[in-house]
């Protein structure tokens, strides 16, 4: 005969319901933790007090009035790109091509500033920019999406690889271009002139970024949640075959998406570009394409939480950053701790989703 | 063995879901060398009670003992120890792999595995039970039978001795349904306990027993079969002697309002779903349709909702004036741009009449979003429908923004109908519109057809429920197999009418 | 002309870390588990086995036992990676998080980690030495036959690699062979493509993910491994490793899920990957950074080229990407 076995002791459910209260409380209690177990390896590879290892990132991210619009304007850029790959997650369309269709976008614009800098005064240049820029990355992203509503293709792959498309591109034109002959990079565009450069607003230079990507969020928040096309994302993201019963027209809805998706991309490479590094590499989105899925996906896909994913996420980079120099160690720390401190919310998901019931009648049975 | 002591016996067994209590204080014995008949309708907790004699749910309370030893089954592979094999409804296999390599899935034989050795033991079993299976075809290449076939031979590969069937002939031809049937005898021969799920008294008569009724998660009694009858099962299926009361007012004025003339639709596999089907729905008037499950009713609806690839044929839209215009071809978007108010209730409320993480309020805007000019939604309107639904039905729902998915599958139904109701709908399709409904909720929605019936929509109502289909709809058309066995007056129809011609193409040949 | 002697064994070279990271991945895919933390396990592998090197060269003092220089990088590496690999499946089979987010989190840390520790390695034991260069390490690793070299072009293409390279095509061929001819193997192929109905047949689902994932990013951390410590000579050097991993991905796309096919693909890869230098441009460098995008524009064709086809065996497990829980109705 088998051996009877005691019952499992717990057993797992789907939560019905979570107050918001709860929910708060779940996240809230694993960034804690999280900063815990950050403080703990800190303290392990520096040997510095915890508590002084936290008022050094509060520095490296708030300390002067220059690292605050740092923060500010990688916190921008960051945004932008959650916003831009937002509409695709809600459709359950895994864009993770954000990286190359951003890159795109940059490339689009740098060609502009490059080529038509010393032919087109500012106020045609700039617009130009802007909707090459954004056309870039909507081809970019259009093209998966094409692919998927046609045939069903793997969106995840197919995003990934066109990232490195993207990037060699890039390499491309950064040696036709490169600046001397032979350096192997294309240095400031246009130095002299500033053609093609974003105006700065109140002698703020990162002002003008940092608007539009506030302007943008609202509007972001009112497409998905109050426009007709957002409601179309949100019913083909739950049930495509809702969709298809209501005449909503699935493959149609897919591939207008990733144009809008891409072409938000796009801007952000504009902005980049145009806006701050006035130069282009083929580093210059700076994994921004994958930490935005993360910025969006810890924000629920809600546009107005993602200011605070964004705003954590680009906290913990500058602050690390700082605790480096300061310590004399490599800049990669700081991904570390982002590591860990993902790795703790995306963990807390758990809890908020599931319920961990306790058996009554555990153990022996008659 | 000895025969007294059953093969399972379940003691007490109590298990829900959420707030839904699907078994309560479950008291069931199976025997070796018997036929069980597992009797209860949709939603009476047959399957759940299953499940978790396969390991696939785990009770909340109660015990299960196995040759009157207490056992506990907390997963799949518990059960195959036991000696419980389980042929599931919707098919456990995995499409991409081969009929040999399904059969052995999760087994821990010793020494290699060898594809080929599997295959002739395959072929033994077969012969012994009198089946048909290719070991080396893939499972997608297959047709349903097919599939259930290697189910049941991957029961018995793993030396089940204990085969339980959840409603195995409901996909089945009734050819198919026979020879299985004879299967199952050879197994009963060869003293295998043997439980098979149904709702079909004609099944239950032919080949099981002794029969044990389900009733809205409660054991109410067993019984041989032998010695009972169709009316007594019955009334242990439904709790009391059926009498719906459901009202029948007379048709409104009854004018041609859909006109399906020769139909013919194929599924994505190629296979003939509709054959040549014709008919009329008419205005103020319900037509019924009846058949076995997987018979075509799905299509049928679909393709006049503009869901479904049509092969050939022609389905027109009748104004009360005789002009006309084609369905076939449009989407549904271009028919109600046509000015055609058709509403569509599916059998699957939740994947594809509602989204379940949507609140009321969305869920009332999924017909009419598209409503005004602008490019922004308008939710003033659907909030004023989903007060009104929720009022008029007596939805019971916490507020208009919870996600539907958390109401339970009545208020649902609620929600679903009357959202396509409020639409002033000329046409009104449903499909199982009263599945897992109490009879309260049933009435209700008995009630909401009526009312539209009575002020001029045509009505086509697909029912499994025979008594209901008699006492509600006017017609009643019975499909068999994707084709018309017949059109009959619900007034003068009887239930051995209709479920003759379910099963025989005209019910011509006499089946008792 | 074009030299394919010694064209040939530059391609495998490239392909090892290539060919470690797609076995590995396509082990752990087989199972359902989309881990896109891919690239960052390669490099903890990498830099794992570097610690491990770089305490073992230290406290030797300049006599290594080649057995040990071998063994000790080798467990911190596989360590590494497998730890790695018990964290994706913790969150995201245990707690069924996003597939996505996590693997893009893992490959956020594991680069960091990587590049922190190559970085800082030297200051935090602080050693007296200017870089990391395990030139001793590397040598065990990369010792040839001795009569290599006598046999010409034949013992240039095929035995003038060290021997993590011909284990990197054994793994490819056993993982190939476990998942079409074993019994593991079908469960394992069930689990991916269907898990309830694994779950029903009696399939321990959460122990062949864990299994798979674990033993899949353990063979892919020895692709960082050789990377640095073969291919590179015991030289790290940060961001280095570059895409691979990345490239390791779209290399079990292009095999549609095949570790055997794998090999020739890894090499072909390999060889698009430098092709750029024996193409001759002339003085148009920029031409060859186009080169560069081969592997990823051909890997683009085989994904759509096979979804448009349609046929079943090669499209990806079906459940990859999704996490599995038995209750859900």
């Amino acid at each position: 005969m088998t051996k009877p076995r005691t019952n499992p002791l717990f057993h797992i459910s789907k939560r019905k319901e979570i107050t918001l209260r709860e929910s708060a409380s779940i996240r809230a209690g694993a960034i804690l933790l999280a900063l815990a177990a950050c403080a703990l390896v800190t303290t392990a590879l520096t040997g510095e007090n915890p508590i002084a290892v936290y008022g050094t990132m509060w520095h490296g991210a708030f300390g002067t009035t220059r690292k605050i619009w740092i923060l500010l304007q990688n916190m921008a850029l960051l945004l932008c790109v959650s916003l831009a790959v937002t509409p695709a997650f809600k459709m359950r369309f895994w864009n993770i091509g954000a990286e190359g269709q951003t890159l795109m976008g940059g490339l689009a614009t740098a060609a502009c500033m490059i080529l038509l800098g010393d032919k087109l005064p500012n106020p045609v240049l700039i617009p130009l920019m802007f909707v090459l820029s954004c056309a870039a990355g909507a081809v970019w992203g259009g093209i998966p999406a094409v692919c998927k509503a046609k045939w069903g293709t793997n969106e995840t792959l197919f995003t990934l690889m066109m990232n490195y498309v993207a990037t060699q591109l890039v390499a491309y034109f950064v040696i036709v271009w490169e600046v001397p002959k032979g350096a192997g990079k294309i240095g400031i565009i246009n130095q002299s002139t500033e053609a093609g450069w974003l105006p700065q607003l109140a002698g703020q230079k990162y002002l003008l970024n940092v608007l539009i990507v506030a302007v943008l969020t609202g509007l972001m928040y009112i497409y998905l949640s109050r426009s007709k096309q957002g409601y179309e994302i949100a019913v083909v993201g739950e049930s495509e075959r809702t969709a298809r019963y209501v005449g909503i027209k699935v493959e149609k809805v897919i591939v207008r998406t990733m144009l809008l998706s891409g072409a938000l991309c796009g801007l952000a490479g504009f902005l980049l570009v145009a806006g701050t590094d006035h130069t282009i590499t083929t580093t210059i989105a700076g994994g921004r394409g994958f930490t935005a899925v993360m910025v969006s996906w810890l924000a629920g896909f809600n546009p107005l939480n993602m200011v605070l994913t964004s705003f954590l996420l680009v906290l913990l980079d500058r602050g690390a950053a700082e605790i480096s120099t300061d310590f004399g160690l490599n800049h990669a720390f700081g991904d570390i701790l982002t590591g860990i401190i993902l790795f703790f919310i995306i963990g807390s998901e758990f809890f908020a989703r599931y319920e961990i019931r306790f058996r009554k009648s555990a153990g022996k049975e008659g | 063995m000895d025969n007294n002591i059953p093969a399972i016996s379940v003691r007490n067994i109590t298990k829900s879901f959420g707030s839904v209590l699907a078994n309560d204080q479950i008291n069931l014995d199976i025997y070796r060398g018997e036929i069980l008949a597992l009797l209860g309708e949709n939603g009476s907790g047959k399957t759940t009670l299953m499940n978790m004699l396969s390991g696939i749910y785990f009770p909340d309370d109660g015990q299960i003992l196995i040759d009157g030893e207490p056992a506990v089954i907390a997963a799949p592979k518990d059960a195959y120890r036991f000696g419980i094999g389980m042929i599931h409804q919707h098919f456990k296999l995995v499409e991409v792999m081969t009929a040999a390599e399904n059969i052995v899935l999760g087994l821990k034989e010793p020494g290699r595995l060898n594809l080929e050795a599997v295959g002739r033991k395959i072929q033994d079993i077969c012969r012994e039970y009198g089946f048909e299976v290719d070991p080396n075809q893939k499972v997608y290449d297959m047709s349903v039978s097919q599939k259930q076939t290697v189910e049941i031979v991957k029961a018995l590969y793993r030396g089940a001795d204990i085969l339980i069937l959840d409603e195995p002939t409901a996909v089945l031809t009734p050819q198919e349904a026979e020879k299985l049937f004879a299967v199952l005898r050879n197994m009963r021969a060869a003293g295998k306990a043997v439980v098979i799920i149904t709702h079909k008294l004609h099944e239950v008569e032919e080949i099981s027993d002794r029969v044990a009724v389900l009733n809205h998660g409660r054991f109410v009694g067993d019984v041989a079969t032998r010695r009972t009858n169709a009316q007594e099962m019955t009334n242990m299926m439904v709790g009391h002697a059926v009498s719906l009361n459901i009202q029948r007012p007379d048709p409104v004025d009854p004018k041609p309002r859909i006109q399906v003339q020769g139909l013919t639709v194929r599924g994505a596999d190629g296979v003939v779903k509709l054959e040549d089907v014709t008919f009329t729905a008419n205005s103020g008037e319900i037509l019924g349709i009846a058949g076995i499950s997987g018979c075509g009713q799905k299509e049928l609806l679909e393709a006049i909702a503009g869901l479904q690839k049509v092969d050939k044929g022609s389905i027109r839209y009748v104004e009360d004036n005789g002009s006309f215009c084609e369905l076939i071809g449009k989407d549904p978007m271009e028919i109600s741009a046509m000015g055609v108010a058709l509403s569509f209730v599916p059998e699957d409320r939740l994947g594809m009449g509602l989204v379940g993480n949507m609140d009321l309020t969305d869920n009332m805007m999924l017909r009419s979003f598209r409503r005004g000019r602008g490019a922004f939604t308008d939710r003033r309107a659907p909030r004023k429908l989903a007060e009104d639904v929720v009022r008029e039905l007596d939805v019971n729902t916490p507020s208009l923004s919870t996600p539907v998915r958390r109401l339970s599958g009545g208020n649902v139904q609620k929600v679903l109908v009357g959202r396509e109701i409020a639409s002033a709908p000329t046409v009104l399709l449903t499909a199982y519109a009263v599945r897992g409904l109490d009879i309260h909720s049933s009435h209700t929605i008995y009630n909401l057809i009526n009312k539209q019936k009575q002020s001029g929509v045509a009505v086509v109502y697909v029912g499994e429920d025979l008594d209901v289909l008699l006492e509600l709809c006017d017609r009643i058309l019975v499909l068999c197999g994707g084709r018309v066995s017949g059109i009959l007056d619900g007034r003068t129809a009887t239930k051995n009418q209709v479920g003759l011609m379910m099963t025989t193409l005209g019910g011509a040949e006499d089946h008792d | 002309m074009f030299d394919l002697v010694s064209f040939i064994p530059r391609a495998v070279v490239q392909s090892i870390p290539l060919l470690y990271g797609a076995t590995g991945e396509t082990l752990t895919e087989k199972s359902g588990n989309l881990n896109l933390g891919i690239p960052g396990i390669m490099y903890v592998g990498g830099i794992c086995g570097v610690i491990g090197a770089f305490l073992y060269e230290q406290s030797a003092g300049g006599q290594l036992d080649p057995l040990l220089a071998v063994a000790i990088p080798m467990t911190a590496s596989l360590a590494g990676s497998a730890l790695m690999g018990l964290l994706y499946c913790f969150l995201t089979v245990t707690l069924r998080a996003n597939q996505n987010v996590t693997g893009l989190a893992m490959t956020t840390f594991g680069v960091g980690f990587g590049n922190f520790f190559g970085g800082s390695l030297i200051k935090l034991t602080g050693s007296e030495v200017p870089s990391i260069a395990l030139s001793a390490t590397s040598a065990c690793f990369s010792a040839k036959l001795p009569f290599a070299d006598s046999l010409g072009w034949f013992g240039k293409i095929f035995l003038s690699y060290g021997f993590l390279a011909y284990l990197a095509i054994f793994l490819a061929l056993v993982t190939a062979y476990v998942l079409r001819h074993t019994r593991t193997g079908l469960h394992l192929r069930a689990v991916g493509e269907n898990p309830a109905t694994a779950d029903a047949a009696g399939i321990n689902i959460t122990r062949y993910k864990y299994t798979a994932t674990v033993i899949g990013s353990m063979i892919a951390g020895l692709g960082g491994l050789y990377y640095v410590m073969d291919y590179a000579s015991g030289v790290w050097s940060n961001d280095a490793f570059g895409d691979r991993g990345w490239l390791a991905i779209a290399l079990v796309i292009f095999t549609s899920w095949r570790p055997n096919v794998g090999i020739p693909a890894a090499i072909l890869f390999g060889g698009l990957y430098i092709l750029y230098l024996f193409v001759p441009t002339g003085m148009n460098l920029s031409v060859k950074e186009l080169y560069k995008m081969l592997p990823y524009l051909v890997t683009i064709v085989v994904l759509v080229i096979t979804s448009m086809r349609d046929k079943r065996e090669n499209q990806p497990p079906a459940s990859l990407g999704q996490a599995y829980f038995r209750e859900d109705r």
